[in-house]
């Protein structure tokens, strides 16, 4: 197959349009900026929409209004933007809607700054707008992946029908790699039995719609609902294991900030020190046993991040604070060095 | 027996939610009357706003989506730009439209989308309980304007027809009102042409129906009919703010 040099924010596009989505409504904003314009000079020539809308609100009520009628659509940002669409996730997790948003993280709060960050890891796993729900939350840590799990999300997304997000970050996304794309899948989802794009005088009235004013039906609805994140949770976890058969120290790190981790685990092999890597692919449904099998031997966990520490807490948790969890972090923008975390490593008792 | 007047198919035989003297009703009914007319039901989209006609879902008999507070014109444009051949409306109250949505009203209308907006003005939030809307007029008592709307504190009303018509996108802007026989023919002709106009891929189609409130203006339904008269025509003047149609014809 034919190997690509392209920049990860590109690669999120093209596998978009290679997936089947039909229709792109984004905003400005770095560092994601190349995704959209991307958009604008492909996406016509695939026969699908682009359309730079009025602001972030406005391009996943975009997406809301495109979903409801059965096609995939895609809306992409950064982390201030992502923030203003949480209305609109919460809508469409609340409408049973699939869809996918792109988050490539920047520095925050408020307005941070535009270098690579995971601050967004709490607001994409646990509270992307008000209401109980989860959306699917992909980690991709390098410009193939991007692509693949852009692919893996919408077809995750279409079959429990739920939005679904590729967390990635300013680093994938300005950085170039070789990638390759699959065909142009043609969305085989079967979604007559619910899409609102006219009845053609052949069926009931469709309603895509979150209000149920009677209290008990709203429960019901919730609770089926999360019936469904049960199976998710059972079915669509992944990770990957490095080095963690026989390892005294396990790191846990995702995204970009797992490449760095990944030097320092070999580096600490060299000196003889036993590490290895747990990596969640998939941060919501987090990967609970997979963890649990990489920490089999280990005596202690040292969590990387490029925040002050937020997937921390889902690998205590996941763990049942069975082992001591050590917490190595850089934030806003600063992109921890493999040097710093073979200190850390050491320090933490991984030196013997 | 010949049948001279019954429902129109596309209203769903239920009864409302709306409060007597409501006219709501009309609204709904004379858009159903436009769908049957035209014989778009099959076709059509409807998006519906938070407010009181947040479940017209339930009444309209085509597909229907419920949209986030403000943004149904947002979700039209998804909608519409993703099946260009169907036909999409949506319907909103002015506290939806002409304030917490009213980027999304007048972007939509700036890109011309082919779409219709059917607007209800009653000058007041009735689903919450009777607050200040953009549409309040000066010295109006509300909930939030106990002492009646002072614009020194609470501002000036939105007159969203005058202001939409001066946008290029804007195909048709039209300001109705459902008060007396001849004005909600009026009514049903102006959203007859918004829907002529999206079929003749026209562009963006406003009609401002000028409305009751009843509960909310502590009023009986007649006594709404003469506010709407007597306090509302003067401040909102009916009448065609645009019509490119029109404008074509004079050429």
């Amino acid at each position: 197959m034919e190997r690509n040099l392209m920049k990860g924010n590109e690669a999120l596009a093209e596998a978009a349009i290679r997936a089947g989505c039909k229709c792109f409504f984004g905003y400005p904003i770095t560092p994601q900026t190349e995704l959209a314009a991307y958009m604008a000079k492909r996406m016509h020539k695939a026969g699908g929409v682009f359309l730079q809308a009025e602001s972030e609100i406005a391009a996943i009520n975009m997406v809301l209004g495109a979903a409801s009628t059965g096609v995939r659509a895609m809306t992409s940002s950064s982390s201030p933007g992502i923030s203003l669409k949480g209305e609109g996730i919460s809508y469409l997790a609340g409408s049973d809607l699939p869809a996918v948003i792109i988050n490539v993280q920047r520095g925050g709060p408020g307005l941070g700054g535009i270098q690579p960050s995971q601050a967004d890891y709490w607001q994409a796993t646990k509270a992307l707008g008000h209401g109980d729900f989860h959306i699917l939350v992909y980690a991709p840590a390098s410009v193939q992946e991007m692509v693949d799990m852009v692919v893996k999300a919408f077809d995750t997304a279409d079959k429990y029908r739920m939005p679904a997000m590729i967390l990635a970050d300013g680093l994938l996304g300005q950085m170039m790699e070789p990638v390759e794309f699959p065909e142009i899948i043609e969305n085989s989802a079967d979604k007559s039995g619910w899409a609102a794009n006219g009845h053609g005088n052949k069926r009931e009235h469709h309603i895509i719609n979150s209000l149920y004013l009677q209290a008990d039906l709203l429960e019901d609805k919730v609770v089926e609902r999360f019936r469904r994140y049960e199976t998710v949770k059972a079915d669509e976890t992944d990770a990957e294991l490095y080095l963690t058969d026989d390892c005294d120290i396990l790191l846990t790190a995702y995204g970009a900030t797992a490449r760095v981790v990944k030097s320092a685990v070999n580096s600490a092999r060299e000196q003889g020190i036993k590490a290895g890597m747990f990596r969640p692919k998939t941060l919501w449904p987090f990967p609970v046993k997979e963890l649990n099998k990489a920490c089999e031997t280990a005596s202690c966990i040292l969590d990387v991040e490029m925040s002050m520490g937020q997937m921390i807490d889902d690998v205590k948790l996941a763990i049942n604070c069975s082992k001591p969890v050590h917490f190595y972090g850089r934030t806003g923008g600063v992109i921890p060095t493999p040097a710093e975390i073979l200190e850390e490593i050491k320090k933490v008792g991984g030196a013997k | 027996m010949a049948v001279v007047f019954e429902r129109p198919k596309s209203l769903i035989d239920v009864a409302t939610h709306y409060c007597p003297g409501c006219t709501h009703g009309i609204v709904h009914r004379i858009i159903c009357e436009v769908i049957d007319e035209m014989g778009i039901e099959g076709d059509t989209i409807g998006i519906c706003p938070v407010g009181c006609s947040v479940m017209a879902y339930d009444y309209f008999n085509c597909d229907m989506i419920e949209a986030p507070h403000g943004r149904a014109p947002a979700v039209a444009t998804g909608v519409k730009r993703t099946n260009p051949d169907k036909f999409v409306f949506t319907y909103q109250g002015d506290g939806d439209l002409a304030a917490i949505g009213t980027a999304e009203t007048v972007h939509s209308a700036t890109r011309g989308e082919n779409i219709v907006v059917v607007f209800i003005n009653n000058t007041i939030y009735g689903m919450t309980g009777g607050q200040m809307a953009p549409t309040t007029i000066p010295g109006q008592v509300t909930q939030t304007t106990p002492f009646g709307r002072d614009p020194q504190l609470a501002g000036y009303p939105v007159r969203v027809c005058e202001m939409l018509s001066t946008l290029t996108g804007t195909a048709l802007a039209q300001r109705v009102a459902v008060d007396t026989v001849p004005h909600i023919r009026e009514a049903k002709a102006a959203i007859r042409k918004a829907f002529e106009n999206q079929k003749a891929k026209k562009g963006f189609s406003i009609v401002e129906v000028l409305s009751t409130c009843p509960t909310n203006w502590g009023l009986t339904p007649t006594e709404a009919i003469k506010r709407l008269q007597d306090e509302m025509i003067p401040y909102y003047p009916l009448g065609v703010y645009k019509d490119i149609t029109a404008e074509e014809g004079n050429k």
